[in-house]
């Protein structure tokens, strides 16, 4: 089993908040949340925010299942850098008598996994992820490239925690870029600025900060010293819990690694460089709740101007 | 035993150039080394070495070129001729 991170008092008490006032509704695994009424009315809210502030670069959309071919997962290398993240999908495959057993096991809370085969699907960790190959099945990019606009999809991370902003499943809204390096880093500047403005318009303390993904072992902390270094990963932090800000969208610059994965290649036959951005909607939702209160017909009037 | 830093190089450095072509001061990223490349280099040079590099070193820096990994296994008492 994956290590349980405690929560914090800080975190604790407003997770219990969250509860009381049935904006999450829990479920007896953490970091597995129902949502209430009034919490997806605002993760809903700021996610059409964020459709409207990319409207006019006119993206392509593309929504894609929770669930992504297994093979791209290893293809893209993640089971390398987050080993400890992933979380693949498993079916039961034998006879009747086993599916029996399986059953009985199961009924008692046993362990009942040798019934179980790994399928062809794992659970979607970003909800870039299915963009790229998409993208490059249709061949070279026109000039310019393309933005693609991957909607609000669930992503997995297995990271148990008593933490109400540190979920297993939530929902990513990403934007991607894929074109010519200069176009792509240039893309992903605009963004972090416009991210910070967008989050500052709703009240919140929002700052931009250099960041790493949470790479694994050793190796990963070469990755990590190596991204900062190069600044690929930026976040914008916002408070939740606690005196600590906790990150609410990131931009990410993968160089040339999607493209080379995939063969994604610009007119001239070149590689394709890739930048993703996300908002993490149901932290944002949590911060606005922390910040104003979780009552939301109480929220300031700029605020629900902007929202509603 | 820089041949030895350049043979790791050419098996684990995945670089699209003939590292012998390359001088001891160039830079491997340039040269086209990615940072997933520079991980596996960096087991390699430990399991090669019988060596552990502490975390302060576990930075892209540290073996950007041929000079600057012999320097850090020198530092970890391996005697490379530079």
């Amino acid at each position: 089993m994956a290590e349980f991170r405690a929560a914090t008092p800080d975190q604790s008490a407003f997770l219990a908040e969250l509860v009381g006032q049935r904006l999450l509704i829990a479920t007896s695994v953490p970091g597995l949340y129902g949502r209430g009424g009034e919490f997806e009315d605002v993760r809903l809210r700021v996610a059409a925010m964020v459709t409207a502030a990319a409207a006019a670069e006119a993206p392509e959309q593309m929504s894609f299942p929770p669930v992504l071919p297994r093979r791209d997962l290893e293809s893209v290398g993640y089971l390398k850098s987050f080993p400890h993240l992933a979380g693949s999908i498993f079916a039961f495959e034998g006879t009747e008598s086993e599916a029996a057993e399986q059953y009985q096991r199961a009924s008692r809370h046993e362990d009942w996994d040798e019934y179980q085969s790994m399928t062809d699907l794992v659970l979607t960790p970003a909800a870039c992820y299915p963009v790229y190959p998409a993208v490059a099945a249709r061949g070279r990019l026109p000039a310019g490239g393309i933005t693609v606009d991957a909607g609000s999809a669930y992503v997995f991370r297995r990271e148990p925690s008593g933490d109400p902003a540190r979920l297993q499943m939530f929902h990513q809204r990403e934007i991607v870029r894929i074109g010519e390096p200069a176009l792509v880093e240039a893309w992903r500047d605009v963004w972090r600025d416009r991210a910070v403005s967008l989050l500052s318009s709703l009240g919140l303390h929002a700052v931009l900060d250099l960041a790493s993904d949470p790479f694994f072992g050793r190796s990963g902390r070469m990755l990590a010293a190596s991204q900062r270094e190069q600044a690929l990963k930026f976040e914008v932090l916002a408070p939740i819990a606690g005196p600590e800000p906790t990150a609410v969208a990131s931009f990410n610059y993968h160089h040339d690694h999607f493209a080379s994965v995939y063969g994604i290649e610009l007119t001239d036959g070149t590689r394709a460089h890739t930048a993703c951005l996300g908002f993490g909607l149901e932290r944002i939702t949590l911060a606005l709740f922390a910040a104003h209160g979780l009552d939301p017909q109480a929220w300031p009037a700029e605020v629900r101007g902007e929202l509603w | 035993m820089t041949d030895e830093i350049r043979q790791l190089i050419k098996d684990f450095g995945r670089l699209p150039v003939d590292v012998d072509t390359l001088a001891s001061n160039a830079d491997l990223y340039q040269a086209g080394m990615s940072s997933h490349a520079s991980v596996n280099l960096m087991l390699a040079i430990e399991d090669h070495f019988d060596v552990e590099f502490p975390d302060r070193m576990l930075t892209r820096g540290v073996f950007e070129s041929v000079d600057a990994i012999a320097a850090a296994l020198a530092e970890l008492g391996i005697k490379v001729p530079v």
